[in-house]
């Protein structure tokens, strides 16, 4: 049976079709979810997709945090289902507390739109466990609030758990240490500002998104065969990764 | 007791601030010569009751903390000004001075 997926959608979203389809063509079984809905039961993955949710008033994702469907995510989340935030996604879920530091403004204070080249830098988290690390992929970036920012503490943790997921080749935004996507610790939680959904055919100039959200239906296909009571199957840690978060830490 | 309150939220000092600086390299070209340092931000005003000032500040400040400020990258200052009993009372004193939160 094809691993379900939620698509989470916020006043404001609107790049849940693209995700959908992308997730279709590559056999996941994707359907919306309304962001008022609090319960996950039945999905083997969630994916925040990218837009404007509510607006990006204030700052994008602050107001997104508090939609009702954000307490399930997180328990989704502690729980070890995969869950992956694109662009607006991503600053969702730095918001919510669920991975580390912020999205800035990008450094030119120019929207950007165009495809950028990236490099797979783990391949630890459910983005990018069927991926190869070293490999480059072209995505496309549209974005103007992309620059990941974090405290020093926070980039060394990043660097040394092996959570930056993608780095920029030629970083398009100002991103601290060419961040173009990270994870959390248990690599289950990813956010990444490139839309691999959208790099899915051919015809929009690049399929290299595909091998991503791939990997994700896999870790997805996982969570569909666990065992009931068995508790979430978890993607193995790199060795040598042995810190972790301050427990109850909001944000870093 | 009704207090307005005024959060002002910048970036913090290291973060780099690309209006600020664009907004201060447009300045001469105004002939505004001499403004330096120039910082943008956010400013929000909102009115709340609370039984007396240390509980209102609290409240406020966590607000501010919780929702309007990013403290990744972010701090807030609040201002906070008591406007008495009724909603529609006459502008009042200042309870305290600004505070960085």
């Amino acid at each position: 049976m094809a691993p379900r997926v939620g698509v989470v959608v916020f006043p404001g979203t609107n790049c849940e079709h693209d995700v959908v389809e992308a997730l279709g063509a590559l056999g996941g079984r994707a359907e919306l979810v309304w962001h008022r809905r609090t319960d996950l039961a039945g999905l083997d993955a969630v994916v925040l997709p990218g837009g404007f949710a509510h607006g990006d008033y204030l700052r994008p994702g602050a107001l997104a945090r508090f939609s009702p469907v954000m307490g399930a995510v997180s328990r989704f989340a502690a729980a070890g289902g995969p869950v992956v935030g694109i662009c607006n996604g991503f600053q969702v879920l730095t918001e919510a507390g669920l991975l580390p530091g912020a999205l800035q403004r990008n450094r030119q204070l120019r929207f950007v739109c165009t495809t950028v080249p990236v490099e797979v830098c783990t391949t630890r988290s459910v983005l990018t466990e069927g991926a190869e690390a070293g490999s480059r992929l072209r995505l496309p970036v549209n974005h103007f609030t992309g620059s990941y920012v974090c405290g020093p503490d926070t980039l060394a943790v990043l660097r040394a758990e092996d959570r930056v997921v993608l780095r920029y080749l030629d970083n398009p935004n100002g991103s601290f240490d060419d961040i173009a996507g990270i994870c959390n610790e248990a690599g289950n939680v990813v956010g990444l500002m490139p839309h691999p959904e959208r790099a899915c055919s051919e015809l929009l100039g690049s399929c290299d998104g595909a091998v991503l959200l791939r990997s994700m239906l896999g870790a997805a296909a996982r969570v569909a065969a666990r065992v009931p009571g068995g508790g979430w199957p978890r993607p193995s840690l790199s060795p040598g990764c042995g810190g972790s978060q301050p427990a109850g830490a909001r944000r870093h | 007791m009704r207090f307005t309150a005024r959060v002002e939220v910048q970036l913090r000092p290291g973060i780099a601030d690309p209006e600020g600086a664009t907004i201060e390299r447009a300045l001469p070209a105004l002939g505004f010569e001499g403004v330096t340092h120039v910082r943008a931000g956010k400013s929000f005003r909102f009115e709340l009751d609370a039984p007396d000032e240390q509980s209102a500040r609290q409240r406020a400040e966590q607000l501010a903390d919780r929702l309007l400020a990013n403290p990744v990258m972010e701090e807030a200052s609040l201002d906070l000004v008591e406007i008495g009993p009724e909603p529609a009372a006459a502008p009042g004193r200042v309870a305290g001075a600004r505070s960085r939160l």
